[in-house]
């Protein structure tokens, strides 16, 4: 118990001082709601360019090149026309930017209730699926019902994917990192076997091809930069944005959040509050799970129309989200610009990058590395914190036990 | 070193931004003296004690060892000059041995391999040496917390330690487990070693030490012998004003039956039945206090009767009403406060403002909340009116609970479940861990609490707490009621009673 009643320490300051690992850590929790994020990416963007130097690059020239690649020179020269190939790579940046942030968000809510959702990928493409077969089947509707019920029908199949996981954690106790990364591994091969040779949704007019059908002109969402035909940006990012801002809600400004903070801080004392711990465990997942299915709504609806076989396997926004939320710290902001991070890398590296800046066949692997070593120092810390807490619930029973045991 | 003076501090000052911790404190340890160091939650005790172990950098005065002035950088310096420190909390590895943790850092060696027996060899020796008696081969996993003590007592005089800080040791023990520590201290003392030890216990400091030195808000008060010190006097010094030990009551005046328990049977979380058929009533406007020695199902029925906890069989009624069944949501809505025994793991969720604490059992209510939607000004709201009213110091309603100091923690759980007025009030270890003022407040609370007619119903391993408290007092020994008193009663003949006593002599 005393143990227990010094911690946290008085203040941050003393915390600092104090030296042990528990208390920094618990300084850069409170202090660090900008700065830790920050310094990784710092870290992770100077490790990465020993990387490149190594290959006999410069780093410099390979960063500005992924910044321009990204399109994020376009501030300096903002322009509508596409012909601009500043706003062109914006606009691409900003469709990665919008599945990112869904897919962290994701992460993130599960996070905020004390779970972590390893199964954004399996949902995504669950919502995927959904809204590829409803746009494609319901293909005499108007446009706003057809659209609204491919978003609304994708979103609900996500959360009721990731519900089986909050499910399973409620009634018989299944660790939900176990259920949602073998959900994901159900719904890659669902996918596979939907859009596969002779599979219910493979295209209809060449059956040699493991394709999908594209889906309806009346189910996709209006582009409002560049053209549909040219893949411009369509209005899922504002979707997404409201997802930010409902996310934000939700967890600050509702009852639903107050329990989902309160399970995901302290079950206990949870349960002594009368909250139902168990419902919450279901309804967060669930929310978490819908978050990514809307992402896969969105990315069908707004700019890839139809899913071959053969990217399912290619596909890592589920698991980007992953690193997207953890650097966000689980918030709002933090995911929105995590996600606009991640989003301008994966499509600086892939647009940027000339061979006189970097080897051709490293670009595209920058990216994961920077993401690789994002993770590793978040994760760390958030690991470490994971491990100090759970040892500190595992310690007070042993000892109440010992005690018991020594005045029986 | 020629009056037997082993350390000197002289003029201590800690600042950390926006707190002094220590200011010019001063303390002085002689050779084979237990020297006790007092303070409130917060003093600065624990300041000084780290400046001491090299942990901070004091930022004016010096430390004298043997007369002559040092400066330790870590605690690796310290322990090299032969100080040595028992933290609250252990650093033990639970997966070795106690002999493996004891050498750690310093292993002896056989080629490039641990030497085992001699490890255990020399923590044998020196276990005998001071009457610390543990086995050196046995697991620390396996072994009581008294045991993990005593491993971290010998791993200090294993690196030389000859000044031996013991930081609130008795925490974490058992009466019986702190009577043993209390020999080994008086061993340690007959070698010549000195002890600093560290409590906000008046009793304990009276017992154990020579000298008493009070610390007060980083400012040293007084060092006095432990001869001619008084509780009070103590108490005094450390709170800064006159505090009253005995609680002052006015005899109960009984009411209606609030809380009635008929033949409660409850089995923990294992399926080991820990409340065997218990039944008593609990009045409005009297305090009924359970007396037991820890892990005799008071745990148990504390949880039945707030809904946390399913029923085997038996009946509760609150209020007239009798419930079945009931969930920790329905308890809270008839009328059922509860302050639970570990705030910090139940009370509180410690991530959370003192203003969602407040809530935690009204979040979803008007006027906190409409249609789901939370207010959270209106949180706040009533939060600074209870944080005022129950003098909460130490934050405003956004401060996270975690911040606060054990004593203020605890104002906001009493002020949560007070505020919400109960019918009937389940106090369990009310005060474990508070500082003189924090408990002399509780105390005062929980007895105008029954004046205004709730029923009370005080759990406490404290004796002394039940008997100052209560106006009924139940003894529960084995998860049965295994006695009843009411009016003047020995400590002895209750202390027997939670050991079963009644029982074997009986038989």
């Amino acid at each position: 118990m005393s143990q227990a009643e010094n911690f946290p320490p008085e203040s941050p300051e003393e915390a600092a001082l104090s030296g042990t690992l528990a208390a920094s850590l618990s300084l850069r929790q409170r202090a660090g709601g900008f700065i830790v994020p920050l310094i990784t990416v710092v870290i992770a963007f100077l490790m990465s360019g020993f990387v490149v130097l190594a290959t006999g690059h410069n780093p410099l020239l390979a960063y500005r090149d992924i910044f321009d690649g990204a399109g994020l020179n376009w501030i300096f020269h903002p322009t509508t026309n596409l012909a601009s190939t500043a706003a062109y790579n914006l606009t691409q940046t900003l469709l990665q930017t919008t599945t990112l942030i869904l897919t962290g968000l994701a992460v993130a809510f599960a996070f905020r209730c004390g779970m972590f959702n390893i199964g954004g990928q399996g949902q995504y493409f669950i919502g995927l699926i959904v809204a590829n077969w409803l746009g494609y089947d319901f293909a005499h509707m108007s446009p706003f019902p057809h659209i609204l019920i491919c978003i609304v029908a994708a979103t609900l199949a996500g959360a009721a994917y990731a519900g089986i996981a909050g499910f399973l954690k409620a009634t018989v106790g299944a660790h939900e990192v176990i259920t949602t990364i073998m959900l994901n591994w159900v719904a890659i091969w669902v996918g596979s076997w939907l859009f596969g040779d002779g599979g219910p949704l493979q295209n209809a007019s060449d059956k040699t091809v493991p394709i999908s059908n594209d889906v309806a002109d009346s189910a996709k969402l209006p582009v409002f930069w560049g053209q549909q035909l040219l893949q411009g940006l369509d209005i899922g990012i504002f979707i997404a944005i409201a997802a930010l801002v409902v996310f934000w809600a939700l967890l600050n400004r509702t009852t639903t959040g107050y329990e989902v903070r309160a399970v995901g801080f302290n079950p206990e004392s949870a349960a002594y509050g009368g909250i139902n711990v168990k419902k919450n465990l279901i309804r967060a997942m669930a929310i978490s799970g819908a978050f990514a299915g809307l992402a896969g709504a969105l990315d069908m609806l707004g700019y890839l129309y139809h899913y071959g076989q053969n990217d399912i396997p290619l596909s890592s926004v589920g698991f980007l989200g992953i690193a997207v939320a953890l650097l966000g710290r689980n918030t709002a902001v933090g995911v929105g610009l995590g996600a606009l991070l991640f989003g301008a890398l994966l499509f600086g590296t892939t647009h940027g990058l000339t061979s006189t800046v970097i080897k051709p066949e490293l670009a595209g692997n920058l990216t994961y590395i920077i993401q690789g070593l994002v993770v590793l120092f978040i994760g760390a810390d958030v690991l470490i914190l994971y491990i100090w807490n759970s040892r500190r619930k595992l310690r007070r029973p042993r000892g109440a036990k010992a005690a018991e045991a020594a005045t029986a | 070193m020629s009056d037997g003076v082993v350390l000197e501090m002289r003029g201590i000052r800690k600042v950390f931004p926006g707190v002094v911790a220590n200011d010019d404190v001063s303390l002085d340890v002689r050779v084979g003296e237990v020297h006790a160091l007092l303070g409130e939650n917060g003093a600065g005790k624990s300041t000084l004690m780290n400046i001491l172990y090299g942990l901070y950098h004091p930022d004016a005065g010096e430390i004298l060892l043997n007369g002559k002035p040092v400066a330790f950088g870590s605690a690796r310096d310290a322990i090299r000059a032969g100080i040595g420190m028992v933290h609250q909390h252990f650093m033990l590895i639970p997966v070795m041995t106690v002999a493996e943790n004891i050498v750690l850092g310093t292993e002896p060696r056989d080629g490039i391999f641990l030497d085992e027996r001699g490890a255990e060899r020399r923590v044998r020796e020196l276990s005998q040496q001071f009457g610390l008696v543990v086995d050196p081969a046995a697991l620390v996993a396996d072994i009581t917390v008294g045991q993990q003590q005593r491993v971290e007592i010998l791993k200090a005089l294993y690196r030389g330690a000859d000044v031996l800080i013991l930081d609130e040791p008795t925490a974490v023990l058992t009466p019986q487990e702190a009577r043993e520590l209390f020999s080994i201290i008086k061993n340690l003392q007959a070698d010549g070693k000195s002890i600093i030890f560290i409590s906000h216990k008046l009793n304990e400091v009276l017992e154990i030490a020579d000298r008493i030195t009070v610390l007060r808000r980083g400012k040293t008060i007084e060092t006095v012998s432990a001869q001619g010190a008084t509780e009070a006097s103590l108490a005094r010094a450390m709170v800064g004003r006159d505090v009253l030990l005995r609680v002052e009551k006015k005899p109960a005046e009984p009411g209606d039956v609030l809380l009635a328990v008929e033949e409660l049977h409850v089995k923990d979380d294992r399926g080991i039945e820990k409340v065997r058929g218990v039944s008593f009533e609990v009045r409005a406007g009297e305090i009924v206090g359970i007396a037991g020695v820890d892990g005799n199902g008071q745990t148990e029925l504390i949880d039945a009767i707030t809904g946390l906890q399913k029923i085997e069989s038996g009946r509760i009624v609150v209020g007239g009403r009798e419930v079945e069944r009931a969930s920790a949501r329905e308890m809270l809505d008839l009328g059922v406060g509860h302050i639970p025994e570990d705030r910090q793991r139940r009370g509180l969720v410690l991530e959370f403002s003192i203003a969602e604490n407040i809530a935690l059992h009204d979040y979803a209510d008007p006027p906190d909340a409409k249609w789901g939607w939370l207010f959270p000004r209106r949180l706040v709201q009533r939060a600074a009116r209870l944080i005022k009213e129950f003098d909460v110091r130490g934050g405003g309603p956004l401060t996270r609970a975690g911040g606060l100091s054990g004593g203020n923690q605890q104002k906001v759980v009493a002020a949560r479940e007070i505020s919400r007025d109960p019918k009937v009030l389940i106090a369990a270890q009310p005060t474990r861990g508070l500082d003189v003022g924090a408990i002399e407040y509780l105390h005062r609370r929980l007895v105008t609490e029954r004046d205004r007619g709730r029923a009370i119903l005080l759990v406490s391993l404290e004796l002394e707490e039940i008997f100052s408290l209560s106006d009924r007092i139940l003894v529960i020994y084995e998860g049965e009621i295994a006695g009843e008193h009411t009016g003047e009663v020995s400590e002895e003949l209750v202390g027997l009673e939670m050991l079963g006593g009644r029982e074997r002599s009986a038989a």
